[in-house]
């Protein structure tokens, strides 16, 4: 089709910066190494200093990658929203499915204190962390689903997400007086976001979910293109509704709920990258957006990443302090020019 | 082609059933184009709806191709009936090409790309609401009267033997209501297809359908237009306080 063609461009180029991004974002670190030398480990040859190879492939490509799904499975989790709500502002952390995730942190990670009767503090780790926080954002994408089929206003269900960052914040809040202060510290840092942390066996278990919702988005891409002109349309043209939205929702969870475990609740990308994906790519087709998603999602991550660790210096800022800052205004763009909304 | 007898059409929750109204029985034949006419919550929509499967019949009998509309699967459904419904469009931004693309639906394959054949069917859809130079606009960008036949052309493209429309011409000028409807007229007759639309515009009705069912509290009467105003039909539509029908213009006129 002559239509598809008119993207070959844009998704070359997409990829070409996809690769520069990834590049840039293993050649930027707390230690300078010279471009060269990190070219050097990549390919598998030695660096002059031993250590230099052990940075490269324990601490920064690890890391490269995290920033890979967890950009891509945000962005898709937010595409996949936007069309099921039919709701432009829809996203993981707008919608409170973040908050839910962080709920479930928080009662984990500072719970313990207090039920520690059932719990040893032993059982705090990181499969029970991403299982606590996956079973968070999935209740809470459950009831905002339930929601959804009753009220029609998409300015109440954005009303609904933001309620329950305030009931999150003030449970943390509460349970805050009666934990230690090193529980209550390694909630705070989960909760600042990170994509660093992630050790190789994390890793896979990221991958193969980012894998396992992207493959569920493939199977949908019909009934997602059909679901855009409304349920009863898509319903006239042989979507069976019912279950093509439990894939769609489940997608949604596992994208979302996976990478808030293990990355924690990182905000705007999945609201944001859908927004700025249909600026290049001028089409609503989901053959179409999810692959540009995907690939947008993963760039403008990379890209926070690297600023978020300030290059050769020791600090790292909290990446979701650098994605809310180019976030926020995306979302005050929208909502000015409401032309923009349309999708 | 299109048959019920008896119907029954209304909402069922958990608690009670309403029933909105009952004994709707009509028959419109390949190539006759139907309207349903009543006054403001008599269950137009509601049977319309019902005729669609969005939801279901309360008691009563309807048929498609001599089968009962519940024995069709899903997916054999959509090639038989398409719809032009009011709910307004979730996706603004679909141009008009995609849109009408989207009613190939029923026959693509599992990721929902076009043959050949489904392009044709797409390009004779545009030909015939002559969409010719809106194609590559985005929905959006067009009025209502060029909305609207775009959705045709998509319920065309979808290429089945019945369409229905809820409230086709609502929202138009005099002159978009009269084009929006000959087409459909022309869409029924030349490409035998079955067309049944629900209106408030009672004398373009009776100027360009086949048939027409008047809906009524109590009671329903179908028929061709001339039978109708025989029988004084047109009369018992509205309470009989502001207007009244004048049989030899088949219009409405205000009390003076």
């Amino acid at each position: 089709m002559t239509e598809n063609r008119k993207y070959y461009f844009p998704f070359i180029a997409l990829g070409i910066i996809l690769l520069l991004s990834t590049l840039l974002n293993l050649g930027l670190g707390s230690v300078s190494i010279p471009f060269d030398e990190v070219m050097e480990a990549l390919i598998g040859g030695g660096t002059s200093k031993e250590s230099w190879s052990y940075i490269i492939w324990n601490y920064r490509i690890p890391k490269a990658l995290t920033a890979i799904l967890v950009g891509s499975s945000l962005s898709l989790s937010g595409l996949l929203m936007q069309t099921l709500f039919r709701n432009p502002l829809a996203g993981p952390f707008v919608l409170g499915i973040s908050s839910g995730a962080s709920l479930g942190a928080a009662l984990l990670i500072m719970g313990t204190a207090i039920w520690s009767g059932w719990f040893s503090y032993g059982f705090l780790n990181d499969v029970s962390l991403a299982i606590a926080s996956s079973i968070g954002s999935f209740l809470v994408l459950l009831i905002v689903v339930l929601v959804a089929t009753r009220v029609k206003d998409s300015m109440a269900l954005l009303i609904i997400g933001l309620m329950f960052g305030s009931i999150t914040a003030a449970i943390v809040t509460v349970l805050s007086y009666f934990t230690q202060a090193e529980q209550l510290q390694q909630y705070i840092f989960w909760s600042f976001g990170t994509v660093g942390n992630l050790n190789w066996s994390q890793l896979w278990i990221l991958a193969a979910s980012t894998l396992a919702g992207t493959f569920l988005s493939i199977l949908s891409l019909k009934s997602l293109n059909a679901l855009l002109l409304g349920e009863q349309y898509a319903k006239s043209m042989g979507v069976q509704i019912r279950k093509s939205r439990y894939i769609i929702i489940i997608a949604t969870g596992i994208l979302a709920g996976a990478v808030t475990a293990f990355a924690g609740p990182i905000a705007f990308i999945g609201l944001a990258v859908p927004h700025l994906t249909r600026q290049i790519f001028n089409t609503t087709d989901h053959k179409i957006l999810v692959p540009a998603v995907l690939m947008y999602g993963a760039i403008l991550l990379l890209l926070c990443d690297t600023l978020a660790q300030l290059p050769t210096s020791s600090y790292v800022l909290p990446i979701n302090a650098i994605t809310s800052i180019i976030g926020a205004p995306v979302v005050i763009w929208l909502l000015i020019r409401k032309k923009k909304m349309i999708f | 082609m299109l048959t019920s007898r008896d119907l029954e059409v209304g909402y069922r929750t958990q608690r009670e059933t309403i029933s909105v109204s009952r004994h709707i029985s009509f028959d419109l034949s390949e190539g006759e184009m139907g309207a349903i006419v009543g006054i403001n919550g008599v269950g137009k929509s509601t049977l319309l709806r019902t005729l669609a499967r969005v939801q279901q019949e309360l008691s009563g009998s309807i048929e498609v191709e001599g089968t009962p509309i519940d024995r069709f699967r899903q997916k054999d459904w959509a090639t038989k009936v398409s719809v032009v419904l009011t709910e307004p469009l979730a996706a603004k931004n679909l141009s008009v090409e995609q849109l009408i693309g989207l009613g190939r639906h029923p026959y693509t394959n599992w990721i929902g790309m076009l043959s050949r054949a489904d392009m044709m069917k797409i390009q004779e859809a545009i030909e015939l609401m002559e969409l010719e130079n809106l194609k590559s606009k985005k929905c959006h960008e067009l009025s209502d009267g060029q909305l609207q036949k775009v959705l045709i052309a998509r319920a065309l493209a979808q290429d089945t033997p019945v369409i229905l429309l809820d409230e086709p011409t609502t929202h138009l000028d005099l002159y978009h209501k009269v084009q929006i409807l000959k087409m459909l007229q022309e869409i029924a007759h030349s490409k035998k297809k079955t067309v049944l639309y629900t209106t408030h515009e009672i004398d373009l009705a009776i100027q360009l359908c086949d048939k027409i069912l008047i809906m009524e509290k109590g009671q329903n009467s179908f028929g061709s237009p001339e039978a109708l105003i025989r029988s004084n039909h047109f009369d018992r539509i509205f309470p009989p306080d502001t207007i009244r029908f004048d049989p030899k213009t088949a219009s409405f006129k205000i009390y003076k």
